[in-house]
């Protein structure tokens, strides 16, 4: 019986079942990393420097002698990382910022919103890359940047579902028992706001992944010799015409989890939002 | 409300807006990092130095007064002076906006056309191959890393088919046409300059591809979903009731409708290109502002970054006002609404 539904599930989803077996598979590399890698990430091997995918180098190795293959693997680490941190921060403070925002209403609602409008008039790499410099340029900051630059999305989100729950019989009955504001917007707001921002956390893991690894690219993320992706690429970038491999292969796995998230959130918000349903 | 005081209503959103975003940049310039006068002055400054500068901007000051200083030097074109450069910030990105311009607009006309084109086979076309196939280049699409796609098709186009220039906006060997618009196309077609016209568009088109190629998807995507939805009104079913042949009820009825929701997304489209134009100028040794910003990174040259931010937020913003209020012209159902 669960095998019939499953098989079914595939046959009538199978991008999302191709992305969530992205997701485990790059989660699984990631949690296993030191298991898995071959050579240790940032062992140098002067001699070995710049050789093409080999025997000994599955995937070639940079200017410094050292594995691709082993410093892509170790780099789904920071990847996953990035993408969850910045999701999970955005999230958090986003729904805070707009159950607040949309239960007080007044003037609270209207500087929280318009705060957030004025944010939104920049381009999110644009203002991601202004902060991330003003914070100082290292992996910990551009998350947190991106992060920042990511919570009016949440904000408007649940702002727009607190208007509609606060009208909610249960929630005027808490109010006529007395209860305190902290605890309705606690322990009734919120909760009733958490699978929307579920939806929009994971649709959004992969963009959080893109724009993480954009800052790395341009100096302001994970500075070397961090094995991450974006960084990796930025510096193969001066051995592009020569050594092609270097700059390839950590783009093709930022892409591979991207495609992965991107699936996944997609089948997500098409199983839980009946406006997408087939 | 009519137009006139819908232009109106539209300039003073504007004003308050601007005065957000330089809200923010002053935010971010000089209350996040610990100490702003190091910031704008750069790492290797001396203490003498430093000193002078928190006295020069006035950090001993109150926050409030700090932004109104702020304020009033932007007014007066001040963004400050770059650090790498010694030239004043402004001067630096005005030198550099018409190729940002060019670029964008290159990559905006690829993606809208195409991707309008792709967005009106699939609704048209609904759950065909055409239509998954379009789905998925469109899920492709925001999946890639541009910076990533760009050095891909310098490697396939430029360096192993040798079809395509790799860098910069003219042939080394060319000279640049008569500085009219500094647009380089539009510069040599004026002029009448056809060698250096062909070479623009040459080297344009790699970098205006690449840039435009992650937005279409995301257009072909909306132009499905307004198409489909304008198909299902009552006035295209009374249109083929009435036996008028499909293709002029998709092209003339159902198109036109459409399109609008589109306008909006095609302003909201540019802030994505400002955006992308910093990894793609970059890749392709560009030389428009994006290029400078993260030339200016390696150095830390702050004001050039603030500076930078600024002046693509108010592009921005202007472009979607623009847009705002092309809509009514575009849809007259708006004019009675607002």
């Amino acid at each position: 019986m669960e095998l019939k539904y499953y098989r079914y599930f595939a046959k009538q989803y199978p991008l999302t079942v191709v992305g969530t077996l992205i997701i485990l598979i790059i989660g699984l590399v990631a949690l296993v990393a030191p298991l898995i890698s071959p050579h240790d990430p940032l062992q140098l091997h002067l001699a070995d420097r710049l050789l093409p995918p080999g025997h000994t180098y599955l995937l070639g190795t940079d200017e410094m002698g050292r594995d691709l293959f082993s410093r892509i693997i170790y780099g789904a680490r920071l990847s996953l990382a990035a993408g969850v941190g910045i999701v999970s921060i955005a999230g958090i403070f986003g729904t805070v910022l707009g159950s607040v925002s949309g239960f007080l209403g007044g003037k609270t609602d209207l500087i929280i919103m318009r705060l957030m409008d004025i944010m939104l008039a920049f381009p999110s790499l644009v203002l991601a890359l202004a902060l991330s410099a003003a914070l100082g340029p290292n992996f910990r900051n551009s998350i947190l940047a991106v992060a920042v630059v990511k919570i009016p999305v949440y904000v408007r989100l649940v702002r727009g579902q607190t208007l509609s729950v606060k009208e909610k019989h249960f929630v005027k009955a808490a109010q006529t028992f007395g209860a305190s504001k902290v605890w309705i917007i606690s322990r009734h707001i919120i909760p009733n706001c958490l699978a929307p921002v579920m939806v929009q956390a994971t649709l959004g893991i992969g963009e959080a992944i893109l724009i993480a690894a954009a800052l790395s690219f341009i100096g302001l993320g994970a500075q070397p010799p961090a094995a991450e992706w974006g960084a990796m690429v930025s510096v193969g970038r001066t051995y592009l015409l020569d050594q092609w491999w270097y700059a390839t292969f950590p783009g093709i796995a930022i892409f591979i989890t991207v495609v992965g998230f991107n699936l996944f959130g997609d089948g997500v918000r098409d199983l839980l939002d009946p406006r997408f349903r087939h | 409300m009519n137009t006139s005081k819908f232009v109106a209503k539209r300039l003073g959103q504007l004003v308050l807006v601007l005065l957000g975003v330089t809200l923010v940049t002053f935010l971010v310039s000089h209350v996040v990092p610990g100490d702003p006068a190091r910031m704008l002055i750069g790492q290797r400054a001396d203490e003498q130095t430093l000193a002078a500068m928190r006295q020069a901007l006035g950090l001993d000051k109150p926050v409030w007064i700090q932004y109104l200083n702020y304020l009033w030097g932007l007014i007066h074109g001040d963004l400050g002076t770059s650090i790498r450069t010694q030239r004043p910030v402004l001067n630096e990105l005005l030198s550099f906006f018409p190729a940002t311009v060019e670029l964008t607009l290159f990559a905006m006309g690829f993606a809208v056309s195409i991707g309008i084109l792709l967005g009106l086979l699939s609704a048209t076309f609904r759950d065909t191959l055409t239509d998954h196939a379009t789905r998925i280049l469109a899920i492709l699409g925001v999946s890639t890393p541009l910076f990533w796609l760009g050095l891909m098709a310098l490697l396939l186009f430029y360096k192993y088919l040798g079809w395509l220039p790799g860098s910069g906006r003219l042939d080394p060997l060319i000279n640049p046409p008569t500085h009219i618009t500094g647009l380089y196309v539009v510069d040599s077609l004026i002029s009448g300059d056809w060698i250096a016209l062909k070479s623009s568009i040459l080297h344009l088109v790699l970098p205006s591809l690449c840039l435009g190629y992650i937005q279409l998807a995301t257009i072909a995507r909306l132009v499905r979903a307004s198409m489909i939805e304008v198909l299902e009104l009552d006035y295209i079913k009374t249109a083929s009731a009435n036996g008028i042949p499909r293709s002029r009820i998709i092209y003339r009825h159902a198109l036109r409708n459409a399109l609008i929701p589109t306008v909006t997304i095609i302003g909201l489209t540019f802030g994505e290109l400002l955006g992308g134009a910093i990894l793609t100028e970059t890749i392709f040794a560009w030389p428009g502002m994006g290029k400078f910003v993260v030339d200016s990174i390696s150095f830390l040259d702050f004001p050039a970054i603030m500076g930078f931010t600024l002046v693509v937020a108010t592009v921005y913003v202007l472009i979607n006002m623009v847009v705002d209020l092309l809509y009514p012209l575009l849809d007259p159902q708006i004019k009675g609404v607002h």
